[in-house]
């Protein structure tokens, strides 16, 4: 144990439980403007019921992200602060670009759709909602021009001790970072769509608002399906940029240990990395990894060996992480044209109604998975080939301070899964309330409580 | 040049940062005071519903803007104060999910749980963010490699702990002011009766806090030198006797606009005391993180300056938009709005 090590797991922790909530609110908000956005062109209530109720689970979640994401900008200083004075010149105003042009945007005008509801104008309100799924969008992308920099740093020299900003241009034309954004952008949008077509199969299921689920439904089956396909193809896409820029992690994701060309693709491995190679290969198929990471049977793919051993990543959980990715990404693009063909007449279809609510976790897995893929495939640098992580964290910190905090996030972050679980559950169980009255009126006055005054005694 | 101004941005983002977190924070940490009943409370959150996440992203672009503009006083400042900041964030996250907690379950122990994380999560960040700044203003223990030689109970010092008690008085005058603007009724009295107690205390606190100033720090120095800086701390005393003023007339939305001009001439003339440092060392003047050594190049401090300068008056247009669209009263019909806290 020392304070390096429980950084990371620190680093780790908080970022997957952030990235727990992110992704709904990415997809989420762009269904939810579109639901507000067709009551406001037909005036159909069930739409606009569609939209608060939607749009109360997106809540629960972005409250959550909010909270989780200042944690992790106050990690850099806190943990990782010679990483921060290193890279700051660049990093750092990647991050602070990010909140003033997005998360102003997005926290802003969220509260203008929470309590504008009576105040705005239909349009103007549906237009808050929109500036919200677009700052949520547009956050996303900074976020990732700055990770994707430490996975392929560009447009910087490095002058005495620190990195400097040379071309903004190439800091935001990078192309691996764009890659990247795609990659977490449509994952987060199958994401969105699961967790829509989840919850109103597992109402349907049970006959209650049929209407109102059925067009959630209705709306969230082409969504879904053109993401998971897009998300497929785009993902060999940044296979290959992976290939190009992180050839390390790249072998690591194939537990590829010998450099070849016309590199077999095997459908089942299990990897060997404390004798440097493959306990078990079977079912190849001949140049098929030099085809999928170069477009090309006869390219060479570097293996495992060829790199130092001080410079390869962590060959098992990269390699686990990625496959079982992959095999989850194969199956969500059947999933969704399994719904879409049945889109019409979700109801006729029980098997797939009970099937969907359980589909709900598996993107979420995807996408830790794929973070794993991403942070733990690029060890042992934090930023690719310039700067290791051992390197990067702070000099002045003790083990005691880390071991503090990292058991506060522990219990404060199992609390917050845990209420944001429940909540979900709950809301999403409970359904939308029936158009017209109050219910959460109806609600306190049958418990007995009451909103109202009683009296100096209440 | 270009490094002095982001130095003066610098500080007008922790200013305007405290000037509109400072009511919603303020307001929390009155709240076992000011609230009588759960209407009271319910009134209580819901004039800080629309505004505190906005609020708050102002501490996030000023966190970023000294990782950006000055990322080694970043490093040093935040691993320095490492406990410091994380209870302070933990608070924070707390008091953020209460807001949309709270109502979620209808049951009166879950809405005690989150009152409970929402008063201790506006309380200590207003301590904590007091204590940090007055502990900057006089300098922490930095030896030559910008690392904090000092430890958590090193900051609780008294001058840092008159800070703290600053902060927590300017903030929950700041939020009693801002519940007077936002409620009318009994609890709008209480905020006005309560208010001007606080005005007191703060007026008491704010004169020891200068004398300190003066003995324990040398962020006097720069006003010696060039006594037209005075001005700013003049504002700050116009700005807190207005306050009394207007609260006296009753005249709410006034007193908490001069509260906030207070509150940002005081974050301003620490600032300026501190320059050209961000982070002065206690140990030796050599080892201070300065505008010199710890700013970002120039093409980085540029392009960062066009971004502020093009997105913060806009971000500026579209919250005061908001705090007009919903600066009214609540009523009984809001509360009964079903977003309503």
């Amino acid at each position: 144990m020392d304070v390096l090590l429980l950084s990371r797991l620190q680093f780790a922790f908080t970022t997957f439980v952030h990235f727990i909530f992110v992704p709904l609110t990415l997809g989420l908000s762009l269904l939810v403007a579109y639901m507000e956005f067709k009551w406001v062109r037909t005036g159909d209530e069930v739409y606009k019921r569609m939209a608060k109720f939607w749009g109360k689970l997106f809540l629960i979640n972005f409250a959550l992200g909010v909270v989780t994401g200042i944690a992790l900008e106050f990690q850099f200083g806190t943990n990782w602060a010679r990483y921060s004075a290193y890279v700051g010149d660049i990093f750092g105003s990647l991050l602070a670009i990010e909140a003033t042009l997005a998360f102003f945007l997005e926290s802003t005008f969220l509260a203008v759709w929470i309590f504008g509801w009576n105040r705005l104008s239909p349009k103007l309100h549906n237009a808050s909602i929109w500036l919200v799924a677009l700052a949520a969008n547009l956050s996303a992308f900074w976020i990732l021009m700055a990770n994707g920099w430490m996975q392929n740093p560009t447009g910087f020299v490095l002058r005495g001790d620190r990195a400097e900003l040379e071309s903004f241009a190439a800091l935001v034309t990078n192309p691996f970072a764009w890659q990247q954004f795609f990659h977490v952008l449509f994952s987060a949008y199958v994401l969105s769509g699961f967790f829509v077509l989840g919850i109103s199969a597992w109402h349907l299921a049970r006959g209650s608002n049929v209407d109102f689920f059925k067009r959630s439904f209705q709306i969230a089956a082409p969504f879904t399906l053109v993401f998971a396909l897009a998300l497929v193809v785009q993902g060999h896409h940044h296979g290959s940029t992976v290939a190009k820029y992180q050839p390390a992690k790249l072998a690591a994701m194939e537990s590829h240990w010998d450099t070849m060309t016309q590199a077999p693709q095997y459908l089942f491995v299990i990897p060997d990395p404390a004798n440097e190679r493959n306990l078990v290969e079977i079912l190849p198929v001949p140049g098929g990894l030099s085809m999928l990471a170069y477009h090309s049977f006869d390219a060479e793919v570097k293996g495992l060996r060829d790199f130092p051993e001080e410079d390869r990543p962590p060959v098992l959980l990269t390699f686990a992480s990625f496959r079982t990715m992959v095999g989850l990404g194969f199956l969500f693009p059947a999933l969704a044209a399994w719904v879409w063909i049945r889109r019409k007449n979700p109801e006729s279809s029980p098997r797939l109604l009970r099937i969907l609510p359980w589909v709900i976790p598996l993107p979420y897995m995807a996408i830790q998975l794929g973070w794993i893929v991403a942070e733990v495939g690029r060890q042992p640098w934090i930023v690719n080939g310039i700067m290791r992580t051992e390197d990067a964290v702070s000099a002045g910190i003790s083990l005691g301070q880390v071991g503090f905090s990292l058991i506060l996030f522990g219990l404060i972050y199992g609390l917050l899964v845990a209420v944001d679980v429940y909540l979900l559950m709950y809301h999403g169980r409970k359904g939308p309330k029936s158009s017209g009255g109050n219910k959460i009126a109806a609600a306190e006055s049958e418990s007995g409580f009451s909103a109202r005054p009683e009296g100096a005694s209440a | 040049m270009l490094e002095i101004t982001w130095f003066i941005l610098w500080g007008v983002l922790w200013a305007v940062y405290f000037a509109l977190d400072g009511y919603d924070l303020g307001m929390g940490t009155l709240m076992p005071f000011l609230a009588k009943d759960e209407r009271d409370r319910r009134i209580m959150y819901n004039a800080a519903g629309p505004f505190w996440d906005g609020n708050q992203v102002w501490l996030i672009t000023a966190g970023g803007v000294t990782f950006a503009a000055f990322p080694a006083t970043y490093a040093a400042l935040f691993s320095g104060l490492y406990t410091a900041l994380m209870l302070l964030l933990f608070a924070l996250i707390l008091r953020g999910v209460s807001f949309e907690f709270r109502r979620k379950v209808d049951s009166e122990r879950w809405r005690k749980v989150w009152d409970f994380c929402h008063v201790a999560g506006s309380f200590l960040p207003a301590l904590l963010l007091g204590v940090a700044f007055a502990n900057i203003f006089q300098g922490i223990p930095l030896n030559a490699q910008g690392i904090n030689e000092g430890g958590l109970l090193d900051l609780l010092n008294p001058y840092g702990l008159l800070g703290g008690v600053l902060f927590v008085l300017m903030f929950s005058l700041h939020g009693s002011l801002w519940l007077g603007v936002k409620s009318e009724g009994p609890i709008a009295d209480r905020a006005a009766a309560m208010a001007e107690k606080l005005w007191l205390a703060l007026m008491v606190v704010v004169v020891l806090f200068l004398v300190m100033t003066a003995f324990a720090t040398s962020l006097f120095d720069n006003y010696l030198n060039n006594p037209l800086l005075f001005v700013v701390l003049l504002l700050a005393v116009v700005g807190l006797v207005q306050a009394r003023v207007f609260l006296g007339k009753r005249s709410m939305l006034m007193a908490w606009g001069a509260s906030a001009v207070s509150i940002i001439s005081v974050t301003l003339f620490g600032v300026i005391g501190l320059f050209p440092a961000l982070l002065p060392s206690s140990l030796d003047p050599a080892y201070s993180m300065t505008i010199a050594n710890s700013a970002s190049s120039q093409l980085t401090l540029k392009i960062m300056l066009g971004v502020v300068l093009v997105f913060v008056p806009l971000v500026i247009a579209y919250q005061a938009w908001l705090h007009i669209t919903f600066g009214h009263k609540i009523t009984d019909a809001d509360l009964e709005y079903e977003e309503a806290y």
